[in-house]
């Protein structure tokens, strides 16, 4: 369990950083290094030089903007869990971060890092395509910004370009003044990678009118993604309805089957979170309407 | 590749691989064999150590990215009884309440434990099990585990005269 011999950097901005990726095609980069070290041990990855960023003021920033939270890719996930603006505005991603791993892996692991890993059961990546983050990443040719939807190509796989270097997530705040949320997943035992995981936003129009559903699942396929459920939705909120919707709107998806288990089970697992997000959303939606 | 390192309020400077796990410069170089290897990739937490403060797993940690941290190993956790040799009040907790059978997982049991009572003074038994979660012990059940980290909190709290 050692790595391979490899060089270490730490430059103290993201033009040198990435100035470094692009001079070795073999280089990588480290952020909190939660699931790049292990990789390392493992020898499944043999970098030649790897370029630390966790020196790069810049990218350690958390900043409420006029439509999004701006987070840089070097906050730590625990720093992220306590931070203010993100509990107010953003109550999916503090939902999600608490089944990412545990304490101590949270106090070390970033934002950007498990974005850039794109494990297919990652909460944050799962939280950023429910939400329908933008990711901007930096290279030394360009900058480059994606919608999370479209940032997660397959395990482990996703569009950063050559040199490049997420910066920072933009997570648009919730465009309703009503809204509820929900997260679930289910993994053999607490910290280890989700089986299966659903996270939903429902927002609604002061009347009280639902006007806009995201329902996201995760760790059921090559990457987390969207699923068409308002499109199938009859409006009744029983749990027969609804499942049925959510069982009509994951026609199109591919579920895997491994050794921790079979895409049937996978398919009715995430069916059953997906239903329990979505009822947990709409929970809150129905305490704020008697508070109010 | 030269580095400056501050283990247990003891800042030294140590020429190490860039390769070189936090672990293994605490265990090989440091010779500090508290810290225990068991996976060496993040799943069993028996190399936690503490990290700025917070419980860190010294395994996914490279030596050279701990510049300017402060780490504290289970040799520094209590820095006070260290020269009579005694444990503190949560090792002798986890002693009385039997929170250990084999001890492999027991120093980073007791480091989890001692960050979480540094931050929460008065743990409910969930918050106990949160912050042991990433701890693996194969004998105890947990359950001992767990008495003992309460037994602790009250003691260090003042609720326990006995």
């Amino acid at each position: 369990m050692k790595s391979v011999p490899f060089d270490y950097v730490r430059p103290k901005t993201l033009e040198s950083a990435c100035s470094y990726l692009s001079k070795d095609p073999n280089s990588l980069v480290l952020a909190g290094g939660q699931s790049l070290l292990p990789m390392l041990s493992m020898r499944l990855a043999r970098p030649s030089i790897l370029v630390d960023i966790a020196h790069i003021k810049e990218l350690k920033i958390i900043e409420n903007k006029r439509e999004t939270i701006k987070i840089g890719s070097m906050v730590r996930q625990a720093d992220a869990l306590k931070d203010p603006d993100i509990k107010k505005y953003l109550p999916l991603l503090i939902k999600g971060l608490n089944n990412v791993g545990h304490p101590p892996t949270r106090a070390r692991g970033t934002i950007g890092g498990s974005i850039a890993q794109a494990d297919p059961s990652s909460e944050i990546a799962l939280v950023a395509v429910t939400l329908g983050a933008v990711i901007k990443v930096h290279s030394t040719i360009e900058n480059v910004e994606f919608l999370a939807s479209e940032f997660f190509l397959g395990p482990m796989m996703t569009a950063i370009p050559d040199s490049g270097c997420i910066f920072e997530i933009n997570f648009p705040k919730p465009t309703a003044r009503k809204f509820g949320t929900g997260f679930n997943e289910t993994a053999p035992r607490k910290s280890d990678y989700a089986l299966a995981s659903a996270s939903a936003y429902v927002g609604c129009k002061d009347t009280g009118e639902i006007d806009n559903i995201k329902l996201g699942i995760g760790g059921v396929g090559d990457f987390p993604q969207l699923i068409d459920f308002d499109q199938h939705w009859d409006r009744k909120q029983n749990k027969k309805s609804i499942t049925n919707a959510i069982k009509e709107s994951l026609s199109e998806v591919d579920f895997v089957s491994d050794y921790h288990a079979s895409s049937e089970y996978r398919k009715r697992a995430v069916i059953e979170l997906a239903y329990q997000s979505f009822l947990e959303a709409l929970g809150e939606i129905g305490k704020a309407n008697n508070e109010n | 590749m030269k580095i400056e390192l501050n283990i247990n309020n003891s800042i030294k400077v140590y020429d190490v691989e860039p390769r070189l796990t936090l672990l293994d410069f605490i265990r090989d170089e440091m010779k500090l064999k508290g810290t225990h290897a068991g996976c060496e990739h993040g799943v069993c937490g028996a190399c936690t150590i503490i990290l700025n403060g917070e419980a860190v797993r010294s395994c996914m940690v490279l030596a050279v990215q701990a510049v300017g941290d402060e780490i504290i190993t289970i040799e520094g956790i209590n820095a006070k009884e260290e020269r009579t040799g005694e444990l503190n009040v949560l090792q002798d907790a986890f002693c009385e309440a039997h929170g250990m059978q084999c001890g492999y997982c027991t120093p980073g049991m007791v480091i989890s434990a001692e960050v979480l009572l540094s931050k929460n003074s008065n743990p409910t038994r969930e918050e106990v099990r949160e912050a042991i979660s990433g701890n693996i012990c194969r004998c105890t059940g947990y359950v001992q585990i767990v008495d003992a980290i309460m037994l602790a909190a009250e003691r260090l709290s003042g609720r326990n005269r006995k």
